[in-house]
């Protein structure tokens, strides 16, 4: 490298270490420090893993933990489930214009703010919201239905806030198999469920891949629709964050929750990624 | 199954069926927020008992609109100003992570890739807490060493657009990268054949060229910003963005005001859509 070019590299690469070393790795590692921290009296503390033990010996704390888990992966794959078809339709059955209205209205909620879209479900779903209205007009129940803060409520939102991260790489990935690769499959032969399992699934991976893990992503550290469609009892992991940072004022152990939280995210996406073989440079780059 | 496929009729009827109703659910939601700011009634419910323009002019308790609330009003600001600084520095080093990657193989590469891509994949609310760590410390040890109370690394604006690029700077990367891997670098050397130094042909040539990934990239940071809740969550001051200021509005009950606001939100996103598509098109 000429010394120009070696100066410019490193105006480059500054502003990508700082950003990296300032706002991501340092931050991290205090927390992951914090989260080892165990006050043992006044402004004294001790390194220890007591937060981490707080954690399993706290059977609300394990099973918010475990919950939160269980209910993404479902929420991932409810996505999936009713995202592939709509992909599907979008990449091969629809054509020319119809194709890129369809396209561009699955974008459309996503351009405004997740807050209003659980509003907007709320208004729906509570005990003087539309849909009970509707059912108690159409005769289907005599009184008010309450419909909210319930598990099915905050599934519902979670499928809903995440759809478009699922539809736009399954389109993407679909859209790049040819037409004739499923004419051949029916030339020999291939049943329509046969083709979907041994041409379109396969080739679709990357896409099914990427969109699982955001979505699951996006479900895991979720604060709002849980919170504001979710009853009394469905407690969402990243609340306990929250009431350990900003009310309770512990935030040794909200660290450690923090860092748990992390780890679950950290582990599933790469589980998800070596069982199906893919990196993290291909289905998000 | 493909167009070109001879199938059942009632196949096509059933798909039909399946996408429209997808795009009820899609919908759905939104149209009623946008219907019950028109509503003439205290609550965003039914019955529908008039309409009324009072949740965005009124003036007068019970029903203050959104102009004439100073609340909303000033977290609409403090939401604009957040995102410009936010999307200004994201563009900055954006376009430079993209020319980085572009246009320099080193050692570290892949292993820096990854990190640029990790945010992504980053809890927001974990991101939130760990900045929040970070910045109380130093403010705790700059307070301990000189007694001077450090007042951007408190939660407030600073830290909140320092959380929000943190993770939306891998977004402007990931954008402009894409346009930038498609320019065709012969157009930069002919440039530099005619004379020009390495800067100005970047300048001249390669920047007019990324002009629509850099407006996508801007729009699309400043929205993102906008509509942040999980970090900005952790982060957030005396000063609150219009998310939190409406999230702390929704928890003590919900009113057309709500309504409203969000209606605004949706008309303000959709003209940054039509600017995004018109930049696209060029």
């Amino acid at each position: 490298m000429s010394a120009n070019r070696k100066f410019g590299f490193y105006m480059l690469l500054a502003p990508l270490v700082l950003w990296l070393l300032l706002l991501i790795i340092l931050p991290h590692i205090n927390l992951a420090v914090l989260s080892l921290q165990e006050r043992v009296g006044v402004g004294q503390y001790e390194t220890s893993f007591a937060n981490y033990a707080t954690f399993i010996q706290e059977p609300l704390y394990l099973a918010t933990f475990a919950r939160t888990a269980i209910m993404s992966i479902l929420a991932t794959l409810l996505t999936l489930l009713i995202g592939f078809p709509v992909a599907y339709y979008i990449a091969k059955m629809a054509r020319g214009r119809k194709r890129s209205v369809l396209f561009l209205m699955c974008l459309i909620p996503f351009w405004v703010s997740e807050l209003v879209r659980t509003f907007g479900w709320m208004i729906l779903l509570r005990e003087t919201g539309v849909v009970s209205s509707f059912l108690q007009w159409a005769g289907i129940v005599s009184g008010p239905v309450e419909l909210l803060y319930n598990d099915a409520a905050i599934m519902i939102g979670l499928v809903y806030t995440s759809m478009l991260f699922m539809v736009v790489p399954l389109v993407t990935t679909l859209d790049s198999l040819d037409d004739s690769v499923i004419e051949a499959g029916y030339d020999l032969g291939g049943k329509p469920a046969s083709i979907l399992r041994e041409i379109v699934i396969p080739h679709a991976m990357p896409g099914i891949v990427s969109g699982c893990i955001v979505v699951f992503m996006l479900s895991l550290g979720n604060y709002l629709t849980p919170i504001m469609l979710g009853g009394k009892d469905s407690l969402w992991f990243t609340e306990l964050i929250y009431s350990q940072f900003i009310v309770r004022f512990n935030w040794e152990l909200g660290a450690a929750f923090g860092f748990l939280l992390l780890f679950l995210s950290s582990v599933i996406v790469w589980a998800a990624l070596r069982l199906t073989g893919q990196t993290l440079e291909k289905t998000m780059g | 199954m493909i167009p070109t496929i001879p199938r059942h009729r009632s196949v096509d009827i059933v798909y039909n069926a399946y996408i429209t109703m997808f795009f009820v659910y899609l919908a759905l939601p939104l149209i009623v927020v946008a219907v019950f700011a028109f509503n003439d009634s205290q609550f965003p419910s039914l019955p529908w008992q008039g309409f009324t323009l009072d949740w965005f002019f009124g003036d007068s308790q019970p029903m203050v609109g959104v102009f004439h609330e100073k609340s909303i009003m000033s977290s609409i600001g403090t939401s604009a100003i957040v995102g410009v600084c936010v999307s200004v520095l994201a563009v900055v080093v954006g376009t430079t992570n993209a020319f980085l990657f572009n246009r320099y193989d080193f050692r570290a590469k892949g292993v820096l890739y990854i990190f640029m891509i990790l945010p992504l994949v980053i809890p927001g609310i974990v991101l939130g807490i760990s900045i929040l760590v970070s910045s109380s410390k130093v403010a705790n040890a700059v307070w301990d060493v000189a007694q001077f109370d450090w007042e951007a690394l408190r939660p407030g604006l600073t830290l909140v657009v320092l959380g929000q690029f943190s993770f939306i700077t891998t977004i402007a990367t990931l954008v402009l990268s894409a346009r930038l891997k498609n320019f065709d670098r012969s157009l930069e050397e002919a440039a530099q054949n005619l004379g020009a130094s390495q800067l100005t042909a970047v300048r001249t040539v390669t920047i007019p060229y990324l002009a629509p990934a850099l407006v996508g990239a801007f729009l699309v940071a400043f929205l993102m910003s906008f509509e942040n809740f999980n970090t900005t969550l952790m982060l957030v001051g005396s000063d609150a963005p219009l998310t939190i200021a409406m999230f702390d509005r929704l928890k003590e009950g919900s009113t057309p005001l709500l309504n409203s606001v969000s209606l605004m939100l949706m008309l303000g996103s959709s003209v940054l859509a039509l600017i995004m598509i018109a930049f696209q098109k060029r």
